[in-house]
Order: C-alpha cells, then structure tokens, then sequence
C-alpha cells in the first residue's frame, strides 16, 4: 500500500532584488525596448514562452517544466506602499506585515501549526547559517544547515573518535534529570534537541540513492541537500534555501543570466530527482524576491524598483500566468517602478491554505484574493 | 534543599565581571578581587581609562570600517570595541541602551548614524536619565527610524510620541492615547537637517550622488505646534524638552528603567510585553533601583552603584543564573581566548556569529529589541553558541588560549583528570559547573589521558595537548556556560 506522504513546500529566496523584467521578459513591448536601451534582452536571446512574453536566457530548464505545465508565473506581485530597502522589504516578505516592523515569520508560525509542540525538530529546515526571519517563531524549533556534510555539534572537535565521545558527554551533560530549575532544564532539552536533530539529518547523506548529477554551482549543493533530507522521509515540511545576489545595480545582464542558469540547471536537477524517485508530486517550490526594479536602465543595471515576479513549480501546480503583466508606459508606473496587482499575501494564503493545510488569516492577517494556482485548491 | 556555602571573594568577583562586562580572564578576575569589590564597581563605573584598539589603525586594514555603510563594518566594528576596550561597563550599557532604544540599519540603511548614537549611549547612558533621554529625541537615527520627520504642525505622526511612552519610559499602561497626541505635538519640528533629500535616499536605498552623509538634528521652530498641551495632567505650550522633563519624574519612568537594568544586569525578568500585567519577579529590586533613581537625581550609574553593591546581586540564586546574550557569548569567548591585538578578518566571523544566533547588532528585530532570557536559546541557536565558544576555545594560535594550554601541560601530564579539569574551569575565568557536569567532564578526560598513557614520545605529548583543548572545548559547551 502506498504510503500518504504529506506534502512539502522548498522555499527558494532569490536575494538581492531579482529584475522582473528582465526575467520575465515582455521582449515584444515597445515601452520594454525604450525603458532598457543598454540591457533589453533581444528576440534573438530571449526564451520565448507565449502571449508576447519570454525567459531570460539563463532559465532555459524553467521553460522545459514551463512546457510541462509545471511553473506558475505570479505576475505583479507585490504590497502597498512599496519600500525599496532590501532588508525592510525582505522583512516584510517573511514576516507579512507590511506597516509596522513584525517579528514573527509566517512560516514559522505555519510550522507551529504543523507540529505545535516542537515534536519534530526538523520539520523545518534551513539550508543556510542563521534564522532567516521567515522561519522564527516562539517555541518553533529550525535546524539551520550551512552544510548537510558537516553539520552537527562541536565541530571544532578534531578526531572523529575523539568528537563522538565529547558528542556523548554532551548529551549526558544536557540530561534534564541532572537540571536544577527551569532555566537549566529549558537549556538541556534545547540542547538535546539540538543534538537530536543533527543526529537525524547526519543521517540523510547515507540514506539517499540517485544517479542524477547535480551541477557544480554553490546553488545546487543547498537544493541537493534538500533532496537528501526529504527522501530520508524524517518528516520535514518546509525547506528554505537561499541564493544571489540579485542586486544588479551593474553589469545586470551576465550576472542574472549566470544566477538564474545555477539556480535553473539545479531545479531540474533537483526535479530529475524526485521524479525518479517518484516523490514529485509531494513537493511545492516557491520562488520569490523582495522587490523587482526599476523599469528604466542606469546604463549597466537597474535600480532598486518594486511590483515583482514569483514562481510556483511542481507537478501540483497548474501552470500558466497568474494576473496580468503590468504596464510598463511611463505614465503607468508609480516613481519609476512597476504598479503591483497582486498582493503577495494573497499568494501566501495559497500556500498555506490549499498546500500546507493551514489556517492563512491569523497568518497574514486579513483576507487577500487567491490565486488559486494548484490542482487541488479550493475556493 | 541543600544551603549553597556562600561565594567566595573569586566568585563574587567573577560574577561582577560577568554582569558588568563580557566575564573576566582568571589574571582579571586575581587583580580585582585584590583590589575589592566595592572598590571595583568605582573603577568600572569610572573607568580611569578608556582605551581600545584604535580606529585609525582597524580603517587601515578594513577599508569598509571607514564607510560603516553595511553591517558588517559596522558590527564589526564594534564587536573591536566590545573586545579589546578596558573599560568593558560602557560598553555593555551601550549594548544595554542600544536593547531599550533599538534602532536598525535595516530602515536607515547607512549604519554611519547608528554608530554616533551609540557614541552618545557611551557619552550619557552611565549619566543622567534625562540627558540622555533628551539626546534620544534629538538624535537623527532615532528620529528617521520612528518617523519623526514626518510628525508636523497640524499633521501629527504618533510614531516617536508613542515609543518614547511605550519602550523608551514609562512602558503600557501609564498614560493615555491622549497623552501620546500631546506628547507628539510637543515634538513637532524635531527632524533633521536637509530631510527630503536625505529620507529619499534612505527610502531608495541609493548611495548616489555623492555616498552616504551623517545627518543633523534640526529643530525646525515653523513646523513646531506651539499651542498648549496637556501631558500627563500638565499643561502649557510645551515643547520637547519639558516632555522629556515630566517623564523623567514619572514614578512610572523609574520602575521601568529599573525593570529593565535588572533584565540586563540582574536576572531574567519576563518578555517586555508582559510588564505591564505581571508583577517584577523581585519587586523589593526593583524599589531598591527606583529609589535610586530619585535620590541620584536620575543617574544611571548610581542606579547600578547601588544595585552592583546589593544583596539581591551578589546573592547565590542570581549568580549563574541569566542566559547570556549572544554578543555575551560571542565577546565573552574571544576575551577568554585573549582577544585581538591587531585587525583581523576573525571579527566578521564574531559579528556574523551573533546574528546567527539571534542578536545581529545594529539590527534588532523589531522596535522593541531583543526581549532576551529563553528567547535567546533555540536549537539552532544553542547549535551556534556551542560551536562558535568551542571553536573559539579550541584553536590554539589564539594567544590566551595558547597561554592556558601551557599552563595545564604539567597537570595533564601527570594523569590527573579531575586536577585538570579543575585548572582547566579556574583558567576559563573560574567557571562553576554542576557537580554532575563536572564529573562527566572528568570521566571524558579520565578516559582521554588513560588512551594517552599507552603512547610516547610526541604522539604522548599530542594526545595530552588534545585532551586539554577538548577538556576546554566541552568547558564552554556546557550548559553552565551558557550562563552568566
């Protein structure tokens, strides 16, 4: 019989402000070519995919998964009152609280939904070093992975031998029944917690059987990684990596064309894998970024702008674009920058709803228009 | 219950270091205990010197610590300050005030004006309440990240009028909608120099043209709603200044500002939110401190003179009992390991160890800081404080820990464990561990030097060296060291 397994979201933040146009490229509209004279991507280098639109040249393994009907384009994504400060943007991206500085991330409380007392110490899983705020929540447990082949405690303990007896002092050392108090006792579970997960995912890497060979680029290790640890089936839901930067404010053109082949070439790596591994259609991947840019050129880059570009890929998603592509006409843009149609905590009650089964509106705070962009959503 | 004996004259010691600083080093802590505690609390208090390494010097070989534009350079450049300083009380109030009146690179984007705000914390947070208080209100980091550019004669933004209330003095609770309107009009016009074209480029995030520049206060007497208010039951054409007065003689100013020195300096009290609800957890501290307050006419550091010299912080329930902020294990660790004494790449790896493990300086989480105490400890987070002290502790090219390594050869070479482990706590400051902590460390080098004893030569020798680092590696990774 077949095993039910519960479905599972891989997070890709695409760091740095990732141009929309020059992604997704309107390579047809006159007011495209005048804004980007010394960056436009032309019809002899774009990727066509349809209704006058067309990929950067970088992201030719996101328009095969685009044939398939397996990408989502989430067009005009955005908030009100756009800021343009990489960090308050991103901050507002993972906590989704746009009008005052929020603390809480909206997948961190969607993990304490999944498995309110901790139980799991990695339902989620962070491929990076630190807490993207996205991820924190009180009483939420993440493991943060820098990288799954050196992860663990004590690592600065040289000798394999040596490390692993230290390893067993410390946990007898974090033991609660040797606690006294609540402080202690907080600490010894933490800590053994801490241990616990490592020792879970130290064993991922064994587990994992594939014959795909995944690129040589710094992007793909992390998505790789993810791979190993969701088909060591140890319960983990949300996956989040990150990779840039985007930030293009020179020389745009070969840097986001050299970006999005890592990241692209990874995902079908990555694709390639689950799908032989028949585990496709467990997985959701999001891609997004704090803001697009600005829709005029500065002669090698772009500024930073707002009104932005998401994705969905998967074998759940029903492909396609979602909302229009917004003007680009001078006239139309609000200081130089794209007017967003589309908020992105519309696109989070998608996500949290109709795939991660879980209660989007104390999340996001409020009611916000679906997209309604998988095979199973409902209204 | 077992009565604790009553702490050595080492261990009071350690422990004032510990609060009122980033811990002691084992020489440290022998020189003040034979200067005296009171004595000590003078000197931190008025540090005859105030010494660190010189910036000159670290913009020598960081070009970046010039520009202080990112975080990076920024934290870093502090966690230099933090490191090396001999006067490490101004330091942790700075780190104190910068936790209450949390500002963040995020908004600002330049981190040039954070970093002269927390000049002025070093300047006035061990002085008078209102001083600072004042400094606050004129200072344009602080305007810009709460707003108050914005905040106009007939167009009021309540943004700094409410946090000066809420998290700057008195907390929820004690004034009333009404008093944060009022106490916004008071602070009409306080914005700075040449605003439009600076918020614009703060909110473009642009260093173009010309780079980044400092900002200036700017009291701008046209824009200043001049009409009389009613502020906390006073009323008159008050301007910022007698707002910052009132507050400061508010009974309500004192217990939160003591509320928090004892967050920070005593034990942990609960999350910030829940002050005004739930009662201090030592509310005869927290009078003690208040009193202080008034009788100093609002100087911080007598507050702290009075508090250093209590009962309640020297007594045993309070020693080893707080959780150590991240930049407490970050610096506390290099300062144990000897510190820097010349630029190194080393104070990035400091500085990004701190954000990742939930204390990113000059990037607090929200306008409410950090609220510290169990929030510090997650498992990712306890991941990060083990590895980062053990990886600091453990690499020998660091002078004091090359220092303490010497020290102990002698003893391990004897085959003493439990003598070594000993030795090996009194060189990490004389750190207290659990009876049962300390006995599973001794089996583990019991166990290491018994392996030792069947080699010889060099292999001998490098097994014993081995043993003494993992013995200082599992020291610091306890969970007793994660306690200050």
């Amino acid at each position: 019989m077949a095993k039910e397994r519960e479905k599972v979201l891989v997070v890709i933040q695409l760091s740095g402000g990732n141009d929309y146009l020059n992604c997704v490229v309107p390579y047809e509209n006159g007011h495209y070519k005048d804004a980007r004279p010394n960056l436009k991507i032309t019809d002899d280098r774009v990727i066509p995919l349809d209704d006058g639109l067309g990929l950067n040249p970088g992201m030719g393994p996101v328009k095969d998964l685009y044939d398939r009907g397996k990408v989502a384009i989430m067009h005009g994504i955005g908030y009100p009152e756009p800021n343009r400060s990489h960090f308050r943007s991103m901050d507002i991206w993972h906590t989704a609280e746009p009008t005052k500085v929020g603390d809480k991330g909206w997948l961190g409380q969607a993990v304490k939904e999944l498995d309110p007392t901790g139980e799991n110490v990695v339902t989620a899983v962070n491929f990076s070093n630190g807490l993207p705020r996205a991820l924190a929540a009180p009483g939420v447990p993440v493991a943060s992975v820098g990288d799954l082949n050196n992860y663990g405690l004590l690592t600065g303990i040289e000798g394999q031998q040596q490390r692993e007896k230290a390893l067993s002092t410390f946990n007898r050392i974090y033991s609660p029944a040797i606690g006294s108090g609540a402080v202690m006792d907080y600490l010894g579970k933490t800590g053994q917690d801490a241990l616990r997960g490592a020792e879970i995912l130290s064993t991922a890497p064994g587990k994992y059987r594939s014959n795909v060979e995944y690129p040589d680029n710094p992007f793909a290790s992390s998505l790789k990684g993810v791979a190993q640890v969701h088909m060591a089936d140890l319960g983990t839901r949300v996956f989040y990596t990150q990779y840039g930067s985007f930030d293009t404010h020179a020389d745009e053109v070969k840097t986001q064309e050299r970006l999005w082949h890592h990241i692209s070439d990874s995902l079908a790596a990555f694709y390639q894998d689950l799908e032989e591994a028949g585990r496709s259609d467990e997985v959701m991947v999001l891609m997004f970024s704090e803001f697009g840019r600005r829709v005029k050129d500065n002669g090698t880059g772009t500024d930073h702008g707002s009104g932005g570009v998401s994705f969905l890929i998967g074998d759940q998603v029903k492909g396609g674009h979602y909302n229009e592509y917004p003007e680009i006409e001078t006239s139309a843009l609000v200081e130089g920058d794209l007017r967003y149609n589309n908020d992105f905590r519309g696109l989070y009650t998608d996500i949290l709803e109709d795939w991660l089964s879980v209660e989007a509106k104390p999340i996001v705070q409020g009611t916000y228009e679906k997209n309604r962009p998988f095979v199973g959503s409902t209204n | 219950m077992v009565t604790k004996p009553a702490a050595t004259e080492t261990q009071l010691m350690s422990h004032l270091l510990r609060r009122a600083g980033f811990g002691g080093t084992r020489e440290e802590i022998d020189r003040f205990t034979d200067a005296g505690y009171e004595a000590t609390v003078d000197h931190l208090l008025s540090p005859p010197s105030v010494e660190s390494m010189p910036q000159d010097i670290i913009r020598r070989y960081h070009v970046d610590q010039s520009d202080l534009r990112i975080q990076p350079a920024t934290g870093s450049n502090w966690i230099y300050r933090m490191v090396t300083t001999d006067a490490p009380l101004l330091e942790k109030i700075t780190l104190f005030w910068h936790r209450v009146f949390a500002t963040g690179q995020t908004k600002l984007i330049q981190g040039k004006v954070i970093m002269t705000q927390l000049e002025m914390f070093r300047k006035l947070g061990l002085g008078n309440y209102r001083d600072l208080l004042l400094g606050l209100s004129k200072d344009p980091a602080m305007l810009m990240w709460l707003d108050n550019q914005d905040n106009h004669n007939g167009a009021i933004n309540e943004n700094y009028g409410r946090e000066i209330l809420e998290l700057f003095s008195m907390g929820v609770g004690n004034y009333t909608e009404e008093d944060i309107y009022e106490c916004s009009r008071a602070f009409t016009g306080w914005t700075i120099a040449n605003e439009p074209y600076n918020a614009q480029k703060m909110r473009n995030n642009t260093a173009r043209p010309y780079g980044y520049i400092g900002w200036q206060f700017k009291y701008d007497d046209s824009d200043h709603d001049h009409g009389d208010k009613t502020f906390l039951g006073e009323t008159g054409d008050f301007n910022g200044e007698e707002i910052v007065d009132i507050i400061c003689k508010q009974p309500a100013t004192a217990r939160f500002i003591a509320r928090h020195l004892y967050h920070h300096f005593v034990a942990d009290e609960l999350p910030v939110p829940q002050w005004p609800h739930l009662p201090p957890r030592d509310p005869e501290a927290i009078e003690i401190m208040a009193d202080a307050y008034f009788n100093s006419d609002y100087n911080i550091g007598e507050v702290l003179r009075t508090t250093f010299n209590s009962d309640f912080f020297k007594a045993e329930a309070t020693r080893n009992a707080r959780i150590k902020s991240p930049v407490e294990v970050v610096v506390g660790s290099l300062r144990l390991s000897g510190g820097y004494d010349w630029p190194t790449d080393d104070v990035y790896d400091a500085n990004a160890s701190c954000g990742f493990m939930g204390q990113g300086l000059l990037a607090p989480p929200s306008v409410e800081g950090w609220q510290g105490g169990e929030d510090w400890v997650s498992t990712g987070s306890m991941m990060q404080r083990v590895n980062y002290a053990s990886k600091v502790l453990g690499d020998t090219s660091r002078p004091g820990v090359r220092k303490i390594l010497d020290s102990l050869k002698p003893t391990a070479g004897e085959g003493d464990a439990a003598a070594l482990v000993d030795a090996s706590l009194d060189n990490l400051g004389y750190l207290e561990l659990g009876d049962e902590t300390r006995q599973e460390i001794v089996d583990f080098a019991a166990a290491q030097l018994a392996e030792a004893e069947n080699l010889s030569g060099a292999a001998r020798t490098a097994a014993i060296e081995q043993t003494i680092i993992s013995v200082l590696q599992l020291a610091v990774a306890t969970r007793e060291f994660q306690l200050a």
